[in-house]
């Protein structure tokens, strides 16, 4: 059990880090979902791996560390409230520019945008 | 309990969802209802300012659970400086932005600029690692936001980087936080002093790489090198008012690391020792080599002066890493003294950008509009900046200088001077480029007529007052920050205050 764990949690490290080093848009972004995935489990192991146990204590029984599991659930709904931020702003920049590399490319100080109109949507 | 603790946390939190809902289509309420929030939060943040350095650390326990197994509030005077210090930025950058328009250039301005508030002045008053995190996500996810506001490609890209390379440095410190629980049993930070300082031996290898992976979390908020990457573009491409707010979101890292570093891992832990000091101090000093080195390379007026933020965070690092108390003296002082600076600096460069329609330093421009008097506000701030004397710049480099008198004296002091010289001589290049070479420029366009904008010059104006006055009351204010220093490193009082139960 631990070992599935623990190298469940290194594989989908190393696959959201490798991804993550690409340079388009779509695999960064599930790169970083992978790597989400990777550190909700870790959380969720840093209680201690336990097998059929509530997360109560009742009198002597064994238990498993509820914290944690509060823990994760905000951990999962900040990375999915981020990810489908970081798609909208992907898909945004995309459609502006016409390509989805992520990073500015060299060049000169670019000219400043036009300014829009004041009030303008 | 002293209710007024969560008012600068709660006062935003209610304000930007009623500003969202109820006037979304009306700019002129907006304005009114967030600036009358941000300066009632000013005015709360002063009260707190004020108890907070009369009373030893309060805390506030939510929903009245008992640390430490409720989250807590703790306000000491590290904690209400830094919030004064983020409402008083923001009140001033606000009316900023009403005075230029900024806030008309895009929708949601005043509730992304509130929830802002909401997450800066939770992640300093917090005592929870966890919440932390939380109050993080949310300055965050605001900053996003605000980050592209008004919009456009290059700020679009940029945004993405910024946001990418943030995502990551979320999952960093959600991997460090579990790391710390599964060594030690909790997130408190005052229950985390109490649990690393009588921590058996075979645990301290894990927690050593908890901590180390919280310092790098901190490093990427505090713009520390290796991890100072995503600064540049952001800060140049984020629109100016922005980046001057953004001025206080690095020295978030700052507090944090001081935070952490001083209260659960302080340099006579035995698991840990001094290991953070000597990571950092080689760190910052590299940070400030680079901040100066970009400065006297920068080809934009923008990229110049985020590269000089970079570098003052280099400056506030050095002196954090001796985790002295006159050091913690200088570096508060410093922190001041670089979040008004760093603001200053960017809402002159957005009035000129403005003007210019061109932030290039590599082909001079006809004169701008007001041209004498930004360049006078240029001159200024970039004398804060690069630490020369008259102002706050020059004093603060002292005190850091003063305090580092050590083993790394030599390296220390020759880092801080030759960098404060490169600075210089990076901004009397950009200075010249823009400002004086305008003249040598034959054209035929009449000059530009005024542009009418009294609030946007005003509230640069009463930063370079603040500036001012942090010079002139460099006394009272090193005396008091003393304290602030004395506080901070006497652990029990923070303990006790959190857990009145606890032996030490």
């Amino acid at each position: 059990m631990e070992l599935l764990v623990a190298s469940a949690v290194g594989m989908m490290t190393a696959c959201g880090v490798y991804l993550i080093l690409r340079k388009r848009s779509f695999p960064v972004i599930v790169g970083l979902a992978m790597l989400s995935y990777a550190v909700n489990v870790f959380i969720f192991a840093s209680g201690r791996v336990a097998i059929g146990l509530p997360p109560i204590i009742t009198d002597g029984a064994a238990y498993t560390d509820p914290l944690t599991q509060a823990l994760v659930l905000t951990a999962i709904v900040i990375s999915f409230g981020m990810t489908a931020l970081i798609v909208m702003m992907a898909l945004g920049a995309f459609l502006e520019t016409g390509d989805d590399h992520i990073g500015m490319e060299e060049r000169e100080a670019p000219p400043l945008p036009a300014k829009p109109q004041e009030g303008a949507e | 309990m002293n209710h007024w603790i969560i008012a600068p946390v709660i006062l935003p939190a209610l304000l930007a969802p009623f500003i969202v809902l109820v006037m979304r289509h009306d700019l002129s309420l907006q304005r009114i209802f967030s600036t009358t929030g941000t300066a009632v939060l000013a005015a709360i943040s002063l009260v707190l300012l004020y108890t907070a350095a009369t009373n030893p650390p309060e805390v506030y326990f939510l929903g009245n659970w008992p640390a430490p197994f409720g989250i807590v509030l703790v306000l000491d005077r590290l904690s209400a400086m830094m919030i004064a210090l983020t409402a008083v930025l923001a009140l001033l950058v606000q009316l900023y932005a009403i005075g230029t328009g900024w806030d008309a250039r895009g929708n949601h301005f005043h509730a992304l600029f509130q929830f802002q508030l909401m997450g800066l002045c939770g992640a300093f008053l917090t005592g929870d690692a966890f919440n932390l995190f939380v109050f993080f996500e949310v300055l965050l996810i605001a900053s996003y936001g605000l980050m592209i506001h008004g919009g456009g490609a290059n700020r679009l890209k940029a945004g993405v980087q910024y946001v990418a390379y943030n995502l990551v440095g979320s999952t960093l410190f959600l991997f460090a936080l579990a790391t710390i629980y599964s060594v030690t049993g909790t997130l408190n930070m005052a229950d985390l002093a109490v649990k690393v300082a009588e921590l058996p031996a075979g645990d301290a290898a894990l927690l050593r790489v908890g901590a180390v992976l919280l310092l790098l979390v901190f490093a990427v908020k505090g713009a520390l090198v290796p991890l100072q990457f995503w600064l540049p573009a952001t800060y140049s491409f984020a629109p100016g008012v922005v980046a001057a707010l953004f001025a206080v979101m690095t020295k978030v890292g700052a507090y944090a690391v001081i935070r952490v570093f001083t209260l659960i891992f302080p340099p006579e832990t035995a698991a840990t020792g001094t290991l953070f000091a000597d990571l950092l101090m080689p760190a910052a000093v590299v940070t400030l080599a680079l901040g100066a080195i970009g400065v006297m390379g920068a080809t934009g007026m923008a990229r110049l002066v985020a590269f000089a933020a970079i570098g003052s965070m280099g400056t506030l690092f050095i002196a954090v890493s001796q985790f002295t108390p006159q050091a913690m003296t200088a570096a508060f002082y410093y922190m001041l003294h670089s979040t008004l600076a760093t603001a200053i600096l960017f809402l002159v460069v957005d009035l000129v950008q403005d003007r210019r329609r061109d932030d290039t330093l590599r082909t001079p421009l006809p004169p701008i509009a007001q041209h004498g008097l930004l360049a006078a506000l240029f001159f200024g701030g970039a004398i804060a900046m690069a630490g020369m004397p008259p102002l706050s710049g020059f004093l603060g480099k002292m005190l850091v200088l003063d305090a580092t008198r050590g083993a790394d004296m030599t390296l220390i002091w020759t880092a801080i001077l030759v960098t404060s010289l490169i600075t210089v001589v990076g901004f009397s290049r950009a200075g010249s480029a823009v400002f004086w070479k305008a003249y040598a420029i034959t054209t035929t366009q009449a000059h530009p007529e005024p542009k009418r904008e009294p609030l946007a010059f005003g509230m640069v104006l009463a930063l370079m007052a603040a500036l001012v006055a942090l010079t002139v009351m460099a006394g009272p204010v090193t005396a008091w920050l003393d304290d602030t220093s004395a506080e901070l490193f006497d652990r029990t009082a923070y303990i006790n205050a959190v857990l009145p139960t606890a032996k030490e």
